[in-house]
């Protein structure tokens, strides 16, 4: 995104929040869905507009899981490691993802085809192991079903 | 729509709502959980729309998108009204079927019934189905009844009684009849949910802050998601009661953004509720204004802590502190906060409008009413299972989970989210309550509920809540962070081989220095994985340590 264009789109969301400091969290969950991610010009055009120093817009960055600061894939993969998809197998369905793709948990293919990340719980435990790409829901997953899933993602 | 100015327009515009509906029309209800959307529920509820009108049949057969039902084990689930029944993994090929022959000509198509294992029975009636004929669904029941994104089935189910009933009773009344019924706060510790209320009111100021908590971290649980997204209104009607027994004009929910259909219902809900007169200013021509605001979380289970929550809120980093000062004297923006979780909230309306005394009759002497736990793991029946007080564990797991899957044995359950205690079978016979739980080395928590097979390894559970833990502790205080960073790394070497003598001692010790320490629940409760596991399932330790063996078969040794 052109740097022009960002600040625009930064300054549009803060807009929307009154340039209120207290929906930082807001603020940087919409700038990073516009975005993709948070880059630094985003994280400065914030801090310009809610005066507040880029030390604290970047520790609540980096606190939270949610937010990142290096470009993501095309299409993210989240394997579920809550506890009901840890007793049913999610590491070995990890484990199988990461050997395919050749890249480990938060890291990016080198095609920026696919972004791995682990997360919590998504709540569909009586599915688990729970594997989402995109919006797609694959429910009880196995290591042996991980090549025929990947492949009907461009 | 016009805002409503007193009760009685209320009770007018809920009259003439019921007076529309004509009980014995068919109607399809679908369940759209984040569960049963997983199996594919919103192609399937676009499948029906089509169907129905491909048939001409619009004005013959409603359709109702509700919240989870519970059963998400058997999902998507399908129910035909007014016979109530239940249909089961239902796919779109069966939808004109569906629709044909059961919605028009009432007849019962067998293939999709549930089966009951037991007695190998096909079963018609949801009521009738042992998951569900088991439970008290008191706060849960409605999920199935109503669309969230529809005010009028709130209202045509009594919703906003209570509102309307509180707000002719005084502030203090309010705060004894919800002390009165005993409820305790359903996110955790237990504290009691009324004593609570009156320190808020008590306390010094003119502007109060109520919060609800929906960030619900925990690992394997999911209940507060299925009333925010199934049941909405259900939560503000309780926080608009609370902020008018608190005095408080300002609320917050504060609400997990991986829960996308959560947020969506609950902003959807507030303003129709704010549309309705229900919410806003002057309230039910009332006098009393009260706002509430939607916050979405960061994704980091410290949040949970109240006064984390409250730092979040605030727009900055969410770490605790230390609260000899209680958030009900200063919380957010150092004004008196009261925060209550979800399902607590929840609750509030049905103590009002159904009176204390009835309330507490369900449950315990110490723990009243009723818990949803989120039902998962090894086990035939996962869901969302919602039982009276004192209830006991078997019973939740054998009775109405169906027990474990593939044949195998029952090892252990661990309740109350990654950082309760995992129980062996002897302990099965305990009662679900606050009390009995901590006694045992576990906790009630948020209400997980995860069941292990003889197939999972103890020391590998422990290693993984602790991993869990570790990475989420918000590092400000140094016995969570550095002590979690050892127990893991102990753990680790337990679980790869290379466990030594005197592992378990030093993890003993290190557990009764985040007891004592750390400065806020995460790590005073977080030994509890690895203390009840310890307590319970030594030999397994002890095998890994001194034999380098997993008797369950789970890690690598070697």
């Amino acid at each position: 995104m052109a740097e022009n264009k960002l600040k625009d789109e930064v300054k549009q969301i803060l807009k929307k929040y009154q340039n209120d400091k207290s929906a930082l969290i807001d603020i940087l969950h919409d700038t990073q869905s516009a975005v993709g991610y948070l880059p630094r010009e985003a994280l400065e055009a914030i801090t310009k507009g809610l005066d507040i120093p880029l030390s604290r817009v970047y520790s609540v960055t980096t606190f939270f899981k949610a937010f990142h600061l290096t470009p993501r894939g095309r299409n993210l993969i989240s394997v579920c490691m809550g506890t009901a998809c840890h007793v049913r197998g999610a590491d070995k369905v990890l484990a199988q993802i990461e050997q395919e793709l050749g890249i480990k948990d938060g890291e990016n293919t080198t095609d920026l085809k696919f972004t791995l990340e682990t997360v919590n719980c998504v709540g569909a435990c009586a599915l688990g192991p729970m594997v989402i790409i995109g919006e797609d829901y694959h429910g009880e997953m196995t290591p042996e079903k991980v090549g025929d899933v990947l492949k009907n993602y461009s | 729509m016009a805002k409503l100015k007193s009760p009685g327009e209320l009770e007018t515009l809920r009259s003439s709502i019921i007076q529309k509906r004509d009980p014995n029309k068919p109607c399809i209800t679908i369940c759209n959980g984040t569960g049963c959307q997983s199996y594919g529920g919103k192609a399937l509820t676009a499948s029906f729309k089509n169907e129905i009108k491909k048939q001409n049949l619009e004005s013959k057969v409603d359709i109702r998108v509700t919240g989870c039902h519970g059963f998400c084990e058997r999902g998507p689930l399908v129910i035909i009204k007014p016979a109530e029944i239940l249909y089961q993994r239902v796919r779109i090929k069966d939808v004109p079927e569906i629709v044909l022959e059961t919605a028009v000509n009432n007849k019962v198509i067998e293939r999709m019934l549930y089966t009951d294992k037991a007695s190998n029975q096909k079963i018609t009636s949801e009521k009738d189905v042992p998951f569900y004929k088991l439970q008290k669904r008191l706060i849960f029941g409605n999920n199935g009844l109503i669309d969230p994104t529809s005010i009028e089935d709130y209202l045509a189910v009594g919703g906003y009684t209570a509102l309307a009933k509180a707000i002719k009773m005084t502030p203090e009344n309010v705060i004894e009849e919800v002390k009165k019924s005993g409820l305790r706060g359903r996110g955790g510790a237990g504290f009691p949910t009324g004593s609570k209320w009156e320190s808020t009111r008590n306390a010094e100021g003119d502007v109060k802050y109520v919060i609800c908590n929906a960030d619900e971290g925990d690992p394997g649980a999911f209940m507060d998601r299925s009333l925010a997204e199934g049941n909405p209104h259900s939560v503000l009607e309780g926080m608009v009661i609370g902020a008018y027994a608190i005095g408080s004009h300002e609320g917050f929910i504060y609400i997990r953004n991986e829960y996308p259909l959560a947020v969506r219902n609950m902003t959807t809900a507030i303003e129709q509720a704010e549309a309705n007169g229900l919410l806003g200013d002057n309230i039910l021509g009332s006098g009393f204004s009260f706002k509430i605001k939607i916050k979405r979380g960061g994704g980091a289970f410290v949040c949970g802590e109240s006064t984390a929550l409250m730092a979040s809120l605030e727009g900055k980093v969410g770490e605790p502190r230390a609260k000899y000062i209680h958030t009900s004297e200063q919380g957010l923006w150092g004004k008196p906060s009261n925060l209550n979780n979800v399902e607590t909230w929840a609750n509030i309306p049905l103590i009002i409008s159904k009176g204390a005394d009835w309330y507490s009759q369900i449950g315990t002497a110490g723990s009243k009413g009723t818990k949803i736990f989120a039902l998962t793991g090894n086990i035939t029946n996962s869901g969302l299972v919602e039982v009276p007080m004192g209830i006991t564990l078997r019973e939740i797991i054998f009775d109405i989970g169906g027990g474990i899957p593939k044949g195998r044995k029952f090892k252990a359950v661990q309740t109350g989210g990654p950082s309760g205690g995992m129980l062996p079978e002897n302990m099965l016979d305990l009662s679900v309550d606050f009390d009995e739980l901590t006694k045992a080395g576990s906790m009630m928590g948020s209400g997980g509920m995860i069941v292990m097979d003889e197939k999972t390894c103890m020391v590998d559970m422990a290693r993984y809540y602790t991993t869990f833990l570790e990475g989420e502790s918000c590092g400000k205080c140094v016995p969570c962070r550095e002590g979690l960073r050892q127990m893991k790394y102990i753990l680790d070497g337990i679980t790869q081989g290379r466990g030594k003598e005197g592992d378990i001692e030093l993890l003993e010790e290190l557990c009764a220095t985040l007891l004592d320490a750390s400065l806020c629940q995460l790590g005073q409760s977080a030994p509890n994985p690895v203390l009840s596991s310890i307590k319970y399932f030594r030999d397994e330790y002890e095998a890994h340590i001194k034999e380098k063996k997993c008797p369950s078969g789970v890690c690598k040794i070697g």
